[in-house]
């Protein structure tokens, strides 16, 4: 048996966990897959986030994604950072980069496991500043140089591909170059605040040949598997390619609450909750919800396309959030089986407003003329 | 003879498939898809050389040049070291 079907049987520990610490948020972008902004009353104390640590070193859990909401904006973040490292669980955190000082980027590039991930959503500002909000591109390059200034070798810079920005890809690449630092590439979800503006910004079917093709001649740009859906166009992208979701990734939020992906934060694909007797590892290990993640999955629809073992129909949380079936294609199948099913999908999973800080947050996107024939 | 032995900075954990390995200072994960190639990894510091470690995990004969190459490319991809 092939490792990764033996991967999709699920592992003992996850081996990408992702960490969202806070739905506390400075900025409010209009893709933000959590709806962060206010804090909730019910996040995990020191103590709990400790007591998660804990058991994530028993696990030989080797690393963890942390991130929010903005994950330094809570004051025991730094407290956290050091419990991580002492107890041999390395951390990457993402950011904004708003709390990156001189000083903070000279003492995380002393510390060993500790690896950062600044976020940014355009390679110019007015493009950047069209999703994460005004001057917030300035804010991130500001953290990259002090990264790079003390000395920070390969910290990370992550762009969300949307239709607006992917023709930069190689300016990304520039500007991550610029800092010594890796660009990461992942795709946008329909999930959080980004249903609202899924439709206005996930690339265009010609966009995702392009892309497909510059992630095949750069290999050494990250993506998280977050593409397999575009090996369907020939030869496979490097990474799993499969669909980890409770195989051997999952999420904990901000109140301990532990779901399939970062992608689907959704009571449907709620496994439990790391304060229940057990803890994590008896939510990773037991739950029916993983449990049943981890059956083999049905090609449903797509059994009868010759792309499925390509592909493996995409992702779940595209489709969900979509109303789409999740034995059936991904909504943006590069087959074009994807639009077709988006004609005849359910009505959208209702996301609410999340801790968004206010209702729907109204957004000027800039957008380039359209030459697409509408209606 | 040299001996094969698990890189300090590389965590190993064993799985139903073998074992990941995952190296704390370049943030590489390695998958090991053989039992007893995660057994020579894990216990190449306990054996004089790696004959010892492979006899002790039962590869056969015939089977150990290939055992050779993998750890070649684990330890260029420096999840183990070869002293």
């Amino acid at each position: 048996m092939r490792v990764t079907e033996r991967m999709a049987q699920g592992l003992d520990a996850p081996i990408c966990l992702t960490w969202e610490l806070t739905y506390g948020c400075n900025l409010a972008c209009v893709h933000c897959l959590s709806s962060s902004g206010k804090r909730d009353p019910r996040e995990l104390t020191t103590s709990q986030l400790f007591a998660v640590v804990d058991e994530l070193a028993a696990m030989q859990v080797f690393y963890v994604n942390i991130g929010g909401g903005e994950p330094t904006l809570r004051p025991d973040f730094w407290e956290l950072l050091d419990y991580c490292v002492a107890s041999k669980v390395g951390v990457k955190f993402s950011t904004n980069g708003s709390r990156i000082t001189p000083a903070i980027a000279q003492r995380l590039a002393a510390t060993d496991y500790v690896d950062v991930q600044i976020s940014i959503d355009g390679a110019d500002a007015p493009t950047n500043d069209a999703i994460r909000g005004p001057g917030s591109f300035g804010t991130a390059t500001a953290a990259m140089q002090h990264l790079h200034a003390a000395g920070f070798k390969d910290f990370k810079v992550s762009v969300v591909v949307t239709r607006d920005n992917v023709e930069q890809l190689d300016d990304f690449l520039a500007l991550t170059r610029r800092y010594a630092a890796q660009l990461r590439l992942t795709r946008l979800r329909p999930s959080g605040r980004g249903a609202d503006v899924w439709d206005a910004l996930h690339v265009t079917a010609d966009q995702q040949r392009t892309l497909y093709r510059w992630l095949l001649d750069h290999p050494d740009v990250l993506t998280g598997d977050s593409f397999f859906h575009l090996s369907a166009l020939g030869e496979p992208l490097p990474g799993l390619n499969l669909c980890g979701a409770g195989r051997v990734v999952c999420l904990i939020d901000p109140v301990g609450d532990v779901y399939a992906c970062p992608f689907v934060l959704h009571e449907q694909f709620k496994a439990g909750n790391v304060r229940e007797p057990g803890g994590f590892t008896s939510v990773w290990r037991e739950s029916s919800l993983f449990t049943e993640l981890r059956q083999p999955d049905s090609a449903g629809a797509c059994a009868s396309c010759g792309s499925y073992d390509a592909c493996r129909g995409g992702c779940m949380a595209a489709k969900f959030f979509t109303g789409l079936p999740l034995d059936g294609p991904d909504p943006e199948c590069v087959l074009g089986h994807g639009e077709a099913a988006l004609l005849r999908a359910s009505a959208r999973p209702d996301t609410g407003p999340g801790h968004s800080r206010r209702g729907p947050i109204l957004v000027t996107l800039s957008r380039r003329p359209s030459a697409e024939a509408v209606g | 003879m040299a001996r094969y032995v698990l890189h300090p900075q590389v965590g190993l954990r064993e799985e139903k498939f073998g074992a990941l390995a995952y190296h704390y200072g370049n943030r590489r994960l390695t998958f090991l898809n053989d039992d007893r190639l995660v057994a020579v990894v894990r216990t190449g510091g306990d054996h004089d050389d790696i004959e010892g470690a492979f006899d002790a995990a039962g590869v056969p004969a015939a089977q150990r040049p290939a055992f050779l190459v993998v750890l070649e490319r684990l330890r260029a991809a420096e999840v183990v070291t070869c002293e």
